[in-house]
């Protein structure tokens, strides 16, 4: 089982709802943000580009942030998610500083925390909150092993690309372009 | 013509946006006094394995006053900018090979016990008026003594894996191209080992061991500067994240820091009183070792803060 992300750059509108979703499933403090949403406008005039992109943890392949923790509290499980035991974080910020998408950041009780993928839900059967709430549903989410999941076909059929795929973290959200 | 983006972002979490800033002056502070304390104990070490001890001293006696308190301010000031400090012992739990922050934290705490007990090796000579109360304590000090090589052995291989670890910790990042690059480690390394080779110089009381370690200074200062050229060099050569970090350097807000405080008034100034000092003429060796001692004090902020900026996405 590998959990995989698929975001339609083309259907999201930017309203942030995935965002707010995150922050209230994860009681996430204020001030804070799993997940965000960015905007770029590239191209020279009249000929510009909008994309809008919901952002979070990538739950790399190849994660730095798991290999840097010097305790161990940054771990893989099933289905290739990266998850931080609180109580085994000691705060000492390596793997914020090894993360190339700044995914992570150092909660107010002293721990580092970042998005689940929704881990709790997805035990229960449950969509992540923030592909859950979707008002566009511009959001997938799935297995890649499996050939015929909707994330797996929408990767065989539409364009795609990851982020920072130079830094060599093999990150398992993928953006339709 | 060129293309013209313009970029929002919805994040804005403290001490991540707009750069990162999860690492403050304790950690370059820790770096700078872990290299320190590994320099003096690597020369320690092995003036007694080539059983000099007698010509030189200050490096095997009186300078070995400054490791133990230099790793245990540098432990305490790295505790400190924990953010959840209570659970430091989870570092002691684990042996993590892949992550060096694991394995410079088992290897302080082998190494800041033993300089502890070198200096208590030396204590009847340190310390002569204060006597021991206590007979064990005596006798404790008589088995130190003994295997003082012992310890020298231990602490060769120890001192240089501190010494490195100081640079490869910042350099398994390479979320931050300025730090991921394999010439950190020996460059703080020798920064490390050229702090300690001063610091013995201030120290030191006799001319036959100013003139050592100015010797080994200046040839350390050389490798130093050869290293801050390769460093340059590859990033230069490298790709464009790295282009931009090199560029902090060279021609952005670390550049008078970098190049004013670490490359002249910390390496080649003193190089050159040095030599002077080594052919002949009179010069006062204190000001040479201050410079190379604030140099490397610099450049460990540089490094540590400059880093932080550089990244890969927005």
């Amino acid at each position: 089982m590998r959990y995989a992300m698929v975001i339609d750059t083309l259907k999201c509108v930017g309203c942030s709802d995935c965002v707010v979703a995150c922050q209230t499933e994860n009681s996430v403090p204020v001030g804070y943000c799993r997940d965000w949403v960015t905007e770029s406008v590239s191209g020279t005039y009249p000929t510009l580009e909008l994309e809008l992109k919901s952002e979070r943890c990538n739950h790399c392949d190849n994660a730095p942030c798991v290999r840097c923790c010097p305790t161990g509290a940054s771990h893989i499980v099933k289905g290739g998610i990266v998850l931080v035991i609180g109580d085994e974080c000691i705060g000492c910020g390596a793997c914020i500083e090894s993360c190339p998408y700044d995914a992570r950041y150092q909660h107010p009780d002293g721990y580092v925390d970042k998005c689940t993928f929704c881990h709790h839900r997805l035990e229960k059967g449950q969509l992540p909150a923030c592909v859950s709430v979707c008002p566009t549903k511009c959001m997938y989410f799935g297995d890649l092993d499996d050939p015929n999941s909707e994330v797996s076909k929408l990767l065989k059929r539409r364009k795609h690309k990851t982020l920072a795929p130079e830094a060599g973290t093999k990150p398992n959200v993928y953006y339709l372009i | 013509m060129q293309q013209e983006e313009i970029f929002i972002s919805g994040r804005n979490i403290p001490h991540i946006d707009p750069t990162l800033e999860i690492w403050h002056w304790p950690i370059s502070l820790y770096l700078f006094l872990g290299g320190l304390g590994a320099g003096l104990l690597f020369f320690a070490a092995i003036i007694t394995v080539l059983g000099k001890e007698e010509d030189y001293p200050t490096t095997v006696k009186y300078a070995t006053i400054i490791p133990p308190i230099a790793l245990s301010l540098g432990l305490l000031a790295l505790v400190y900018d924990l953010t959840h400090p209570l659970y430091t012992w989870q570092l002691y739990t684990t042996i993590r090979l892949e992550s060096p922050m694991s394995w410079g934290a088992w290897v302080l705490l082998v190494t800041t016990p033993l300089s502890f007990l070198w200096v208590f090796s030396y204590y009847s000579e340190l310390f002569p008026k204060w006597k021991l109360k206590f007979n064990f304590l005596n006798n404790f000090e008589k088995l130190l003594k003994k295997n003082r090589k012992n310890m020298a052995y231990a602490l060769i291989p120890l001192s240089i894996i501190l010494g490195i670890y100081t640079g490869i910790l910042l350099s398994a990042f390479n979320a931050r191209p300025l730090w991921n690059n394999a010439i950190l480690g020996p460059l703080f390394l020798t920064s490390g080992l050229s702090t300690g080779a001063a610091t013995i110089l201030l120290l030191a009381k006799t001319t036959k061991e100013r003139h050592l370690f100015s010797k080994i200074d200046l040839l350390l200062i050389i490798i130093e500067l050869g290293l801050i050229i390769h460093m340059i060099m590859s990033m230069a050569a490298g790709s464009e994240v790295q282009l931009e970090a090199m560029q902090l350097l060279i021609g952005g807000e670390f550049t008078l820091m970098f190049f004013g405080f670490v490359v002249i008034l910390g390496l080649i100034v003193p190089a050159i009183l040095e030599f002077t000092e080594i052919i002949g003429y009179k010069v006062p060796v204190a000001v040479p070792a201050i410079l190379i001692l604030i140099g490397g004090l610099v450049l460990r902020f540089v490094m540590v803060e400059a880093g932080q900026i550089t990244r890969y996405l927005y």
